[in-house]
């Protein structure tokens, strides 16, 4: 089966740290994945690769059967590949409509218009013209998941969604995920909480200091399975050491 | 009267002031780029002006549909071909190339137009006067740059807020590389900004040469007067350019009025005043990037 995003053995550096080693996934055309992992276990970077944020030393990231390698972020884009980034990164002096208006730059048609990113998240229609730095860590991160929806991607990339946010904002946020999904899209999820993850994703896969520690649907995977690829053979201790 | 008369001529000097300092804010807004050729580029657009009336006995004011266009085309092809590749590197790596490029041009321009001064000369709409009172007139030449200035900015104002295009210069002001994951060419967008940069600066160096004589040394003075119209109206406001434009203006021509020589002084004195006072400028960007 071919998929939409086929990562195939890819490394990543920055300087002379190696982020990644040989790391593979792929996504299949409606599908969500989440990349689960401890902090600095390379999920971002992961991100950052696919989205063209990173630069691959090795392997390739093919797109819908198309090899992405010198193909720069913006027109990564326009083939269907947008990025909620880690820390949302809104545009500060930009309204929260003018955010989600730089999402839809590539004009690539589809079923994400600003009326159906306000249905999506009607709490944001009051703010639609507050500067997107006056807005709380919830509300941002709404208009971050917006903005990458207006670009109609096929494969929606979100990193860190739940980072610093309150329990109730979260449940809203990932309530979004089913609609998101039903209009076609795809996601690749990055998450630090584990049963999020597990409760989402079609698949899972865990990194472990760059690498891919474990990989399947959450039915077939158990606790102690997941404990181990995420803290390593030797449990927090033995990560920490290596760390 | 005669102070009244030495602010509306303050006033109207600003517009062209204004004019300087837009391009300069903009290429430091969207590209984070110090150039420190704008005064130099200001003179090329004047020069190319003289050559060009010189061949077709055009008005100067005419000659502007064809010298902002070619100055818009050079500003794209330097900001793609020259600066660019600079911006990733350290801020000094652009700023040494855009001083290299003011020398480059400073001699380039003495070898083909030699160290004379020159003037443009648009006809009798230089000396044409609205009479208000007895002692009070203003120029039309004066106004007619001060209300382009107001026309030029207030058109700068809607396109970045109201179109596509402008939006994604703005984005890249704030985060080029955010930017540049939500599909925006960024290396097109810098072309873009420096295109309108140096047709606002064309028009700039077409007024200025037509109110007064110009040699190919005076580059750095006009970037001066730029920076100082910049850093009075508050980087990244579009409004406050046209508000320092016109504080120097003023201030310049109060000073000339107290001592006739004290002009350009009281330029720097209210500039530095500013600074100490008010550093972020008069009118800072509303949110800070």
């Amino acid at each position: 089966m071919s998929g939409l995003l086929e990562v195939q053995g890819i490394d990543a550096r920055y300087g002379n740290f190696q982020a990644l080693f040989d790391v593979s996934l792929s996504v299949d055309a409606g599908e969500t994945v989440a990349i689960i992992g401890a902090n600095g276990a390379g999920k971002s970077t992961l991100l950052g690769a696919i989205a063209g944020d990173v630069a691959v030393s090795a392997g390739t990231i093919r797109f819908d059967g198309a090899d992405l390698a010198g193909v720069p972020s913006h027109q990564r884009v326009g083939r269907g590949i947008a990025l909620v980034p880690e820390g949302r990164r809104l545009f500060p002096s930009l309204t929260v409509e003018e955010n989600l208006l730089v999402g839809a730059f590539r004009r690539r048609p589809g079923p994400w218009t600003r009326e159906r990113v306000y249905q999506l998240f009607p709490h944001l229609v009051p703010l639609a013209s507050r500067a997107a730095a006056t807005l709380s860590g919830g509300e941002q991160q709404a208009v971050a998941i917006g903005r990458a929806l207006m670009a109609n991607p096929r494969l929606a990339l979100l990193d860190e969604v739940s980072l610093g946010l309150a329990p109730l904002v979260i449940r809203q946020l990932y309530g979004a995920l089913p609609e998101i999904r039903a209009a076609g899209t795809s996601v690749l999820l990055v998450e630090q909480d584990i049963g999020q993850a597990l409760r989402v994703a079609d698949r899972v896969s865990c990194l472990l200091e760059g690498r891919v520690s474990l990989a399947g649907a959450p039915k077939g995977l158990d606790r102690e399975q997941i404990t181990a690829a995420y803290f390593g053979p030797h449990g927090l201790e033995g990560a920490e050491a290596v760390g | 009267m005669d102070w009244v008369n030495a602010v509306v001529q303050g006033v109207l000097l600003g517009g062209v002031y204004a004019l300087f300092a837009t391009g300069l804010s903009l290429s430091f807004g969207v590209m984070r780029l110090v150039n420190l050729a704008h005064g130099q580029l200001a003179l090329v657009a004047a020069f190319a002006t003289v050559s060009l009336t010189q061949a077709t006995g055009w008005n100067p004011l005419v000659a502007l549909v064809v010298v902002v266009p070619a100055m818009a085309a050079l500003g794209y092809l330097l900001q793609r071909g020259i600066f660019n590749p600079t911006l990733k590197a350290d801020p000094l790596t652009s700023i040494l190339v855009t001083f290299g490029l003011a020398v480059v041009i400073e001699n380039v321009l003495l070898e083909r137009y030699s160290a004379d001064s020159q003037g443009l000369y648009a006809g009798s709409i230089e000396t044409a006067s609205i009479r208000l009172t007895d002692q009070l007139a203003i120029g039309w030449f004066r106004l007619i740059g001060l209300l382009t200035a107001v026309a030029v900015l207030g058109g700068l104002s809607l396109f970045l807020t109201r179109t596509r295009l402008g939006r994604a210069l703005r984005a890249v002001s704030d985060d080029w590389r955010t930017a540049g994951l939500m599909g925006i060419d960024t290396r097109r967008v810098n072309g873009i900004a420096m295109a309108i940069a140096l047709a606002t600066v064309a028009v700039a160096g077409v007024f200025l040469g037509i109110q007064t004589t110009f040699d190919p040394s005076e580059g750095n003075v006009l970037l001066l007067s730029a920076f100082e119209a910049v850093i009075i109206g508050g980087l990244g406001s579009v409004w406050g350019t046209l508000a320092g434009g016109i504080v120097l203006g003023v201030a310049q021509t109060v000073g000339a009025q107290i001592e006739p020589g004290w002009s350009l002084l009281f330029g720097h004195l209210v500039f530095l005043a500013v600074l100490v006072a008010r550093p972020t400028g008069l009118f800072p960007k509303a949110v800070a990037a």
